[in-house]
C-alpha cells in the first residue's frame, strides 16, 4: 500500500494504492484520481511549462507546455531541448512551437498570443 | 455620469467582475490597469492547473488570462492598460494616470476594487544579515524568469512554501539553477499539497518545516545564509544552524491585499484579511463600491477568484440597474474555533438569492474535521472534511432557508474522534 | 593640478565641494563608491539636530548649530526636503529629569533658541502616542527632519554644475608628498593637488595614513534601524528622544520627510562599512522604541537597516590641518551630529585652506540653486502640461511611490546620474516604498539599461558585484531589452 497527494488539481487528495491489488486507488475522489493514483507508480507523468526565445513581440520569451504530460524522467532533457527554439510573432495561443517533443510523439505548444510588434 | 461601472484593476478578478457585468446588462464598463497588458498576475504564472473549476480544464496562467481576455474582446467592455489610479472618492469619482490620457478624473455609479495584493518582502519580516543584492520575492523572480527571460541565481534557497515559492524552486530547477532546500518556519507547508509533491520531491528538493532563516552573508551578491529550526513560539533555537553556500534567496512568505486605495477612500477594513469587510454580494462598506479577488482576501485558487469576482460584477450590475440592497436584517460572520478569517463578514438574508458562500481558513493543520455553523448557540449547518490546512481556503454554502433573521453567525473547525 | 581634492563625497565632502565652488578654484571630489553619500550619509536618523546634546565650548557644539542654521536655507535653495519639525527629549524618572535639566542648561549655552520643559501632560498633549510613563520632556522647536541623502546630492550637483570634478569609484590607495602638493593614487587613476581635504568618514584614519602619522582612530559604531510603512508616519509628528545614555542619543521615533516612520539607532562596535542587521540588535530597537511610543505597530515595517557612524577615539569633530603633513586637512570623526554641521565643517575647512595660503576669489557667475522634478507635487494642469511634453511623465512605475518613468529618465541625465537600481531609488525614491522595489525593480532596471545603453545583465543593484541577473535563460538570444 502507498500513500500519495493527488496532484491532478489543487484539491489534493490523500491517495492509497495498494499494489498487490492491480493498483486499487481509494481516497479519490474523481476517477482522474484513480488513474492519477496507478500511473504515479507505474510510469509516472508531468506537463511541462516554460518559455521559449520569441522575435518580433513587445517581450521576448514566450510561455509554453507540452499538449500532453510527458514521462517525468524526460521533464529536464526535454526543458533543455526548448533551448533550441526561437518562435516569431505573431504568435497564436496553441501554435506548435516544437513538434514531437524528444520523440515522444507530444508537441510543445504556445500558450498566450502575441501580436507582431514594431520597436 | 461618465461610466456605469469603474473597475480598479484587470487581473483575473477585474477581468471576471467586468464581464459579470456586462453579461448582466451594463454598457459602460471601464477596467484601469496598472501593467502593460491585461490578465496580472497570471501572464507570469506560465505552470497549469488553472481552469479546473471554471473551464473544466487544465490550463495555464496565460491561456486562463487569455480565455477572459478573448470572452470581453467580444463585448464593448472598455480596458486602459499602463494605467495607474491614483485616488477614488466615496462618490465615486476615480483619478488615474497615462501616457495617453495624461491625469484624468472620471466619474461612475459604482466602483470594483480589484487591485489584487503584494508579496510580503524581507522588511516585513525583518530577516537579519546583510542587505546584498540576491535576494527576492519569489514572484519578482518569477516576472524576471517568465516574461523577461533572465535567471536571477544559479544556487537558489526559498524561505516560505507559498505557492509561487513551489512553483519556483521547479521552475528555476528545469531552467538549470540548483535549489538547495526550501524553509518553512511552520509546521507545515503554506502551499498546496500538489506543489510540493510535484515542485519540490519531483525534484529532491528538501523541505525544512519548523525552521527559518537567521542569518543572510554577502558583500556584494549573496553568498551564504543560515537557517535555525524553531520552538513552538517560532524563536530560532541556537545551536541548531545549518548553512548554505547559495546566491539566491527567494522569499515566498505571503501575500498582502493591497488595499492603499480602499484605505484612502476610507473603506471598512478587516484587520483579520487586511482586506475590505464585504457584504454577500461583496459590496463593501461603502454603498456602490464592491471587491473581489485577492483584494478582499487571498486565494490560493484563480477559479475561486472568478467566480467571487462574478458575484461582484453580478451585484455591481443589479446595484445600477435595480437599486442598492435592503440594509437590514443584517448578519455578521465571525470566527468561531480554529477558525482565522471568514468572508463575506456580513450577509443581508435580503439580498441573499438562493444560498451563500462563506470562504474561510482553519488555523492549524485538521485530519477528519467537522465545520459547524452557529447562530448564537444554535448549531444551523455542519460539514464534513477529511483534511484541512492553513493553505488552504475553506468553503461552505449555507442556503438562504438556513439563514436566520440578524444576529451573529460563527463558523468553527472541529476534531472528529477517530 | 588642482587647488584642491576632496577625499570622500560623504555629505561632509559634498558640503567641502559646495562651499569651494563659489571661489575660482579647481577642485575634483574622489569618491571610492560607485555613487556618492554611499557610507554614513546614507543611513543614518535623518535628523537635523537642535543643538543642546554637546558639550559647551566643543567645536560639536559650534558646528552643530552653526551648521543647522545652515541647512535650512540651504535646503531651500537646492529643493531639499527638510521640515523643522521639532523633537522632544522624554523624562520616565527623577534621574531623567536632572538629565533634561543638564540638556536645558548646556542648550542655552550652546545657543538652541527656544528650549522648553515640559510636563508629561504637556508633552501627550503635543504627542498623544508617548507613553502614559512620561514624566516630562525637553521640547527643542528647531530641530528638523531632512532627506540626508538628497542633502548630498544637492550641495555635490550644486558644486559639480559650478565647474567641481566628480570622480567616483576612485578609492585612494597612495599619498605623496610632491614638490608643490601632493600625488594621489587611486583606483580609478592618479590625481594631483596643492591642498587636500579629508573626508574619508569611516576610512579616514587610514587615509590620514597613507601618509601622515597616526593622529586619531576611528572607532565605527553600528546603528540599525526600523523604516515603517507610510500609515505608521503619523505615529508621531515629532522627533521624539529619550535622554542620551552612554551609548549616545538612544533610540528615536520620528516621522520621515517621505512619510515613513524612523525607528532606532542602536549603538555598537563593528568593522567599517557593516551595515548588516542582527537578531538582537533589532530587538534591542524594538524594544527601546516602545518604552516612548507603546503603540509603534512594527509588523508594518518595510525595511531594516544599519548605518555606521565614524566615530573617533577623540571626543569631538576633527576638523583642522594634520599635524605632521601641512596642507592635508582633516574633516575626521564626524559622528553625530555630522549631519547637522557638515555646511559648518565646510565653512571651517575653508577659513583654514585660506589662512594656510589658498585664495579665495569669489565666481562673477555662481549658480547657487537647483529644482527636482516631483511629479506629485505638482497640480493637475501642471502633471498634464508635462505629459504633453513627454508622455514618459504618464506611466507610473514605481506604484507605491508614484514615481513616473519620465522622472526616472529625468535622473539618469543628471550630473550626478546614478548608474544602479539603488542609486535611482535614492535619487526619485522608485522601490523606496512597501513592496520595496518588487514590482518595479525589473523595470528601473530596464530603463537603466536603455537610457546608458547597457545589457540588463550588467546593471547592478549597488556597487561592481553586486549583480542582479546571472544571465539570460533559453541560452540568451532574440533581442536585448
Amino acid at each position: 500500500m502507498k500513500e500519495l497527494i493527488c496532484i491532478v488539481c489543487p484539491r489534493g487528495c490523500h491517495l492509497r494504492v495498494d499494489e498487490e491489488k492491480d493498483y486499487l486507488v481509494t481516497g479519490n475522489s474523481c476517477p482522474r484520481g484513480a488513474e492519477y493514483g496507478k500511473n504515479e507508480l507505474l510510469h509516472p507523468v508531468r506537463v511541462l511549462t516554460s518559455t521559449v526565445r520569441l522575435e518580433g513581440a513587445a517581450v521576448r520569451r514566450c510561455p509554453v507546455k507540452t499538449r500532453q504530460p510527458i514521462a517525468r524522467e524526460l521533464m529536464l532533457r526535454a526543458a533543455k531541448a526548448l533551448d533550441a527554439v526561437t518562435v516569431t510573432a505573431p504568435v497564436r495561443c496553441g501554435d506548435v512551437v516544437l513538434s514531437d517533443l524528444l520523440g515522444t510523439g507530444i508537441d510543445v505548444v504556445a500558450t498566450k498570443d502575441f501580436p507582431k510588434t514594431e520597436r | 455620469m461618465d461610466y456605469e461601472l469603474i473597475v480598479i484593476g484587470g487581473g483575473p478578478a477585474g477581468l471576471a467582475a467586468a464581464y459579470a457585468a456586462w453579461a448582466k446588462g451594463l454598457r459602460r464598463v471601464l477596467i484601469l490597469e496598472r501593467d502593460r497588458e491585461l490578465g496580472g498576475i497570471l501572464n507570469q504564472c506560465i505552470h497549469n492547473g488553472f481552469g479546473l473549476h471554471r473551464f473544466k480544464e487544465e490550463l495555464t496562467g496565460p491561456e486562463y488570462a487569455g480565455r477572459y481576455i478573448e470572452m470581453l474582446k467580444a463585448t464593448g467592455v472598455e480596458a486602459k492598460t499602463d494605467t495607474m489610479v491614483l485616488r477614488i472618492t466615496q462618490d465615486k469619482c476615480v483619478s488615474f494616470l497615462n501616457p495617453v490620457d495624461g491625469y484624468r478624473t472620471v466619474r461612475a455609479e459604482a466602483v470594483i476594487l480589484a487591485m489584487g495584493c503584494r508579496e510580503r518582502t524581507r522588511g516585513a519580516i525583518s530577516i537579519p544579515g546583510a542587505r546584498c543584492s540576491g535576494i527576492f520575492t519569489a514572484g519578482t523572480a518569477q516576472r524576471f524568469l517568465n516574461i523577461e527571460g533572465y535567471l536571477v541565481g544559479k544556487r537558489v534557497v526559498i524561505l516560505g512554501s507559498g505557492d509561487i515559492g513551489l512553483i519556483m524552486a521547479r521552475r528555476m530547477t528545469l531552467e538549470g539553477a540548483k535549489v538547495l532546500a526550501c524553509v518553512e518556519l511552520m509546521p507545515y507547508s503554506g502551499g498546496l499539497n500538489r506543489n510540493i509533491v510535484q515542485c519540490l520531491r519531483d525534484y529532491d528538493i528538501p523541505l525544512y518545516l519548523s525552521h527559518t532563516v537567521t542569518d543572510i552573508v554577502g558583500k556584494q551578491r549573496l553568498e551564504r545564509i543560515t537557517i535555525s529550526a524553531v520552538d513552538a513560539d517560532r524563536r530560532p533555537i541556537p545551536g541548531t544552524e545549518l548553512s548554505f553556500d547559495c546566491d539566491t534567496l527567494l522569499l515566498s512568505v505571503g501575500l498582502v491585499p493591497e488595499n492603499e486605495l480602499s484605505r484612502q477612500m476610507d473603506v471598512e477594513m478587516d484587520r483579520r484579511t487586511n482586506g475590505p469587510v464585504v457584504y454577500e454580494n461583496m459590496e463593501t462598506g461603502v454603498e456602490g463600491v464592491f471587491a473581489c479577488g485577492n483584494v478582499v482576501h487571498v486565494h490560493d485558487l484563480v477559479d475561486f477568484v472568478s467566480e467571487e469576482s462574478s458575484r461582484a460584477g453580478e451585484a455591481a450590475a443589479r446595484y445600477i440597474l435595480e437599486g442598492e440592497t435592503a440594509k437590514e436584517p443584517l448578519l455578521t460572520v465571525e470566527n468561531g474555533s480554529a477558525v482565522s478569517y471568514t468572508v463575506p463578514q456580513r450577509i443581508r438574508p435580503a439580498g441573499v438569492d438562493k444560498n451563500v458562500k462563506l470562504f474561510f481558513r482553519v488555523n492549524r493543520v485538521f485530519g477528519k474535521a467537522v465545520i459547524r455553523v452557529r447562530s448564537g448557540e444554535t448549531q444551523i449547518a455542519c460539514f464534513k472534511r477529511e483534511h484541512m490546512a492553513p493553505g488552504e481556503m475553506e468553503s461552505v454554502i449555507l442556503p438562504k432557508a438556513l439563514l436566520p433573521q440578524g444576529g451573529v453567525l460563527t463558523v468553527s473547525a472541529e476534531e472528529v474522534e477517530a | 593640478m588642482d587647488d584642491v581634492i576632496i577625499i570622500g563625497c560623504g555629505v561632509v565632502g559634498a558640503a567641502c565641494a559646495y562651499a569651494l565652488s563659489r571661489y575660482e578654484l579647481n577642485v575634483t571630489v574622489l569618491e571610492a563608491g560607485s555613487d556618492i553619500a554611499a557610507g554614513t550619509t546614507k543611513a543614518n536618523s535623518a535628523i537635523i539636530h537642535a543643538g543642546y546634546d554637546p558639550v559647551p565650548g566643543t567645536d560639536m557644539a559650534k558646528m552643530n548649530l552653526e551648521g543647522s542654521a545652515m541647512a535650512e536655507d540651504i535646503c531651500r535653495r537646492l529643493d531639499v526636503p527638510y521640515e523643522r519639525v521639532g523633537s522632544l527629549v522624554l523624562a520616565f524618572d527623577a534621574a531623567d529629569l536632572q538629565c533634561l535639566q543638564t540638556l536645558l542648561e548646556r542648550g542655552q549655552m550652546n545657543g538652541v533658541e527656544g528650549l522648553k520643559l515640559l510636563s508629561g501632560e504637556e508633552a501627550r498633549a503635543m504627542e498623544p502616542n508617548v507613553s502614559g510613563q512620561v514624566q516630562g520632556a525637553l521640547w527643542a522647536p528647531t530641530a528638523a527632519i531632512i532627506n540626508p541623502w538628497e542633502y548630498c546630492l544637492a550641495m555635490a550637483e550644486t558644486a559639480v554644475k559650478n565647474g567641481v570634478r566628480l570622480h567616483r569609484n576612485c578609492r585612494v590607495t597612495d599619498i605623496r608628498r610632491e614638490q608643490d602638493g601632493f600625488l594621489l593614487t587611486t583606483t580609478g587613476g592618479e590625481f594631483t593637488a596643492k591642498y587636500l581635504i579629508n573626508a574619508a568618514g569611516v576610512y579616514a584614519d587610514a587615509v590620514h595614513e597613507l601618509i601622515g602619522e597616526k593622529e586619531f582612530t576611528i572607532r565605527p559604531s553600528r546603528g540599525e534601524y526600523y523604516l515603517l510603512d507610510k500609515c505608521e508616519g503619523q505615529r508621531v509628528r515629532h522627533v521624539i528622544f529619550q535622554c542620551p545614555g552612554k551609548e549616545g542619543k538612544g533610540v528615536l521615533v520620528a516621522p520621515t520627510v517621505h512619510g515613513n516612520l524612523i525607528v532606532g539607532p542602536t549603538a555598537g562596535p563593528c568593522v567599517p562599512e557593516d551595515v548588516s542587521n542582527t537578531a538582537e540588535g533589532l530587538r534591542q530597537v524594538c524594544e527601546r522604541a516602545v518604552k516612548s511610543v507603546p503603540t509603534i505597530a512594527f509588523r508594518e515595517n518595510i525595511r531594516n537597516f544599519a548605518g555606521v557612524r565614524a566615530a573617533s577615539d577623540v571626543p569631538d569633530f576633527i576638523v583642522r590641518e594634520s599635524r605632521s603633513v601641512p596642507g592635508f586637512f582633516q574633516a575626521a570623526g564626524i559622528c553625530s551630529p555630522g549631519l547637522s554641521a557638515a555646511p559648518a565643517i565646510a565653512k571651517r575647512l575653508t577659513e583654514l585652506l585660506s589662512r594656510s595660503g589658498l585664495e579665495l576669489h569669489e565666481k562673477a557667475r555662481y549658480d547657487d540653486s537647483r529644482r527636482r522634478l516631483r511629479f506629485t507635487r505638482l497640480t493637475e494642469g501642471e502633471k498634464n502640461e508635462l505629459i504633453a511634453k513627454d508622455s514618459r511623465f504618464g506611466r507610473v512605475i514605481c506604484r507605491c511611490e508614484t514615481v513616473t518613468e519620465g522622472e526616472i529618465v529625468a535622473c539618469l541625465h543628471t550630473p550626478i546620474p546614478p548608474c544602479s537600481v539603488n542609486g535611482v531609488k535614492r535619487r526619485v525614491g522608485a522601490g523606496m516604498g512597501r513592496c520595496q522595489g518588487g514590482f518595479c525593480g525589473p523595470r528601473v532596471q530596464e530603463i537603466i539599461a536603455r537610457e546608458l545603453h547597457m545589457d540588463p545583465v550588467d546593471v547592478m543593484l549597488e556597487e561592481k558585484g553586486s549583480y542582479i541577473l546571472t544571465g539570460e535563460t533559453k541560452g540568451g538570444g532574440a533581442r536585448g531589452l
